[in-house]
């Protein structure tokens, strides 16, 4: 692995957290690691760019993308792969399959949880349900109210997994639909305050479900210079507690590195997002040891 | 019991609650690049090649053929590739909104920036319907008051730039201002409302097409500008659009 950039490492942990120490440590089996790999904004790029392509040439390619998935597992089982939405559209293999061949490759990829971007939409609720029974993996979000839909009970709130003992809860958000989404494709979908939202889903992950680790999926987009009522990833990163992670999309932003921002209560979260079209594959190592680090700031960073 | 046997205890207490190890201590990240020093996982290559091949056949059968390559830069006010879209637009639009509301389509506005590729010499498949309209946009019909009618002949005189119309004649005098505007040889007439068919980009205001604000009513088709390509395609032979008259400015 390489570590591109030593960012944060701080090792003053308090006096009290080193006290409990020793007869921890001889309990306490190696470190875990879990490992979140991600996509975001595919939007049905199956095949890779050609070499001629003006942009992206030789680059994407769900087939290279299995590859190196099942390489990353072979080194690190515990492994979670998420997509934060947009999987279709873009390609003509969602106007002639509608989404089906995109849903069975991700099953085939073993994808463990996506959440609903806006293009998601773009065959309708009805469109999307059809292709439901080809998706292995489950539909998350937490602020996008299907009750009145067909979509109703397809699509959780939140999914927990338990990896090699470690308990990691992911909740998924999507963005505004009204002005972005013609309300025919959308229905009676409801949109909720994806920041109040995100209060609640990490205080019932964190508190409620035990949750060792708290993921956002996110469709919200990565930061809104001009526009900061509008919710991003990196606002619901200031305004929230309890989320160590938000995997983004929607801005098809080419982060280099995930960004480190501080939450409300001053500490760390990671925020991320890669690109689009499966150019990038988003890896977050999460290194777990007995609960002696338990202050955020002696955790080290490297990104 | 004093301070140091409390944290003995509770040193205890912990270390036998907490039989695996739940905290960070260590985060890594970074973004993967995927790209052709990667092998392509066989199985998934072999799973996706017959909708690939399937794909490919359906895009690249020949419909008709193109008597030579048309470009939206070639043209001034309006242009060959335009004026195809403007008019398979209506060709194709019109029929479906007469039989949905007894009412036949005015004119065609769409936006020059609209036209994404060219359409090469030689056969056209459905595959020039995708490059010519990637995107999913659909026809709408907007019952435009006049002035607001008025507004859109003023943005294009203004705009000067090649926007795809049909049905509808300009033409500026050599500072730029109208001097004619018709529909079938009959002037505009401002008092009038006027069916105007566009796409649901230009409907919302994209390309700063405000005047579409003032639509008295927008009837959506659920039509796709592709669709109408592809089902003009289909029952054309060949193609063979010309720049024409209908917008232009004069030199005198």
């Amino acid at each position: 692995m390489k570590r591109r950039e030593f960012i944060q490492q701080t090792t003053a942990a308090s006096a009290l957290v080193g006290l409990g120490g020793f007869g921890l440590q001889s309990f306490s089996s190696s470190p875990k690691k879990i490992t979140i790999l991600h996509t975001n904004d595919v939007h049905s790029h199956i095949d890779p760019f050609g070499p001629e392509d003006g942009r992206n040439p030789n680059q994407g390619g769900i087939a290279r993308r299995a590859t190196l998935i099942e390489g990353i597992r072979a080194k690190s089982p515990n492994t979670l792969l998420l997509d934060a939405g947009d999987i279709f559209q873009g390609t003509p293999y969602f106007n002639y399959y509608g989404g089906e061949l995109e849903f069975k490759l991700m099953s085939m990829l073993k994808y463990d949880a996506a959440t609903i971007g806006n293009h998601d939409f773009d065959n309708g609720l009805d469109g999307l349900y059809a292709q439901l029974p080809h998706a292995k993996f489950d539909f998350i979000s937490a602020n996008y109210d299907f009750s009145n839909t067909i979509m109703d009970t397809h699509v959780k709130p939140y999914k927990t997994f338990i990896k090699n003992g470690i308990k990691i809860g992911v909740f998924g958000l999507g963005i505004q639909l009204s002005g972005l989404v013609d309300k025919n494709m959308y229905k009676e979908t409801v949109y909720l305050n994806p920041i109040e939202i995100a209060q609640d889903m990490s205080r019932i992950l964190k508190e409620d479900e035990k949750c060792d680790l708290v993921i956002c999926l996110s469709h919200l987009g990565y930061n809104y210079r001009n526009n900061t009522e509008k919710p991003s990833d990196m606002s619901l990163a200031k305004l929230t507690k309890d989320i160590d992670l938000i995997i983004g999309g929607h801005t098809h932003t080419f982060l280099p590195k995930p960004t480190i921002v501080k939450n409300s209560v001053d500490q760390n979260v990671l925020v991320n997002q890669v690109g689009c079209f499966g150019i990038n594959l988003g890896k977050i190592d999460f290194y777990f040891d007995s609960n002696k680090n338990k202050s955020a700031e002696g955790v080290s960073i490297l990104v | 019991m004093n301070f140091k046997n409390i944290f003995l205890l509770l040193g205890l207490f912990l270390s036998m609650s907490c039989k695996s190890p739940t905290d960070v201590f260590k985060i890594e990240g970074q973004n993967v690049n995927i790209n052709d020093s990667l092998q392509s996982q066989a199985n998934i290559e072999s799973f996706i090649k017959p909708y690939r091949e399937n794909i490919n056949k359906d895009l690249d059968s020949i419909l008709g053929y193109s008597v030579d390559t048309y470009s939206k830069s070639d043209g001034d006010l309006n242009t060959a590739i335009g004026n195809l879209m403007a008019d398979v637009i209506y060709e194709e639009a019109d029929p479906v909104f007469f039989k949905r509301t007894g009412s036949h389509i005015d004119f065609v506005l769409m936006n020059h920036g609209g036209i994404r590729s060219i359409i090469s010499k030689g056969p056209i498949s459905k595959r020039t319907a995708f490059e010519l309209m990637p995107f999913e946009n659909s026809i709408v019909v907007s019952k435009l008051p006049g002035a607001n009618v008025k507004e859109l002949l003023e943005y294009l005189a203004k705009a000067k730039r090649a926007h795809p119309i049909s049905k509808l004649k300009i033409v500026l005098n050599k500072d730029g201002q109208i001097i004619k505007s018709s529909l079938n040889q009959i002037p505009i007439d401002f008092i009038k409302t006027y069916y105007v068919a566009t796409n649901d980009y230009l409907i919302n205001g994209g390309d700063g097409m405000d005047f579409f604000k003032g639509s008295e009513e927008v009837i959506v088709l659920d039509y796709k500008i592709r669709n109408a390509l592809i089902d003009y395609f289909m029952k054309t032979d060949t193609i063979n659009p010309v720049i024409d008259d209908r917008f232009i400015q004069l030199n005198d």
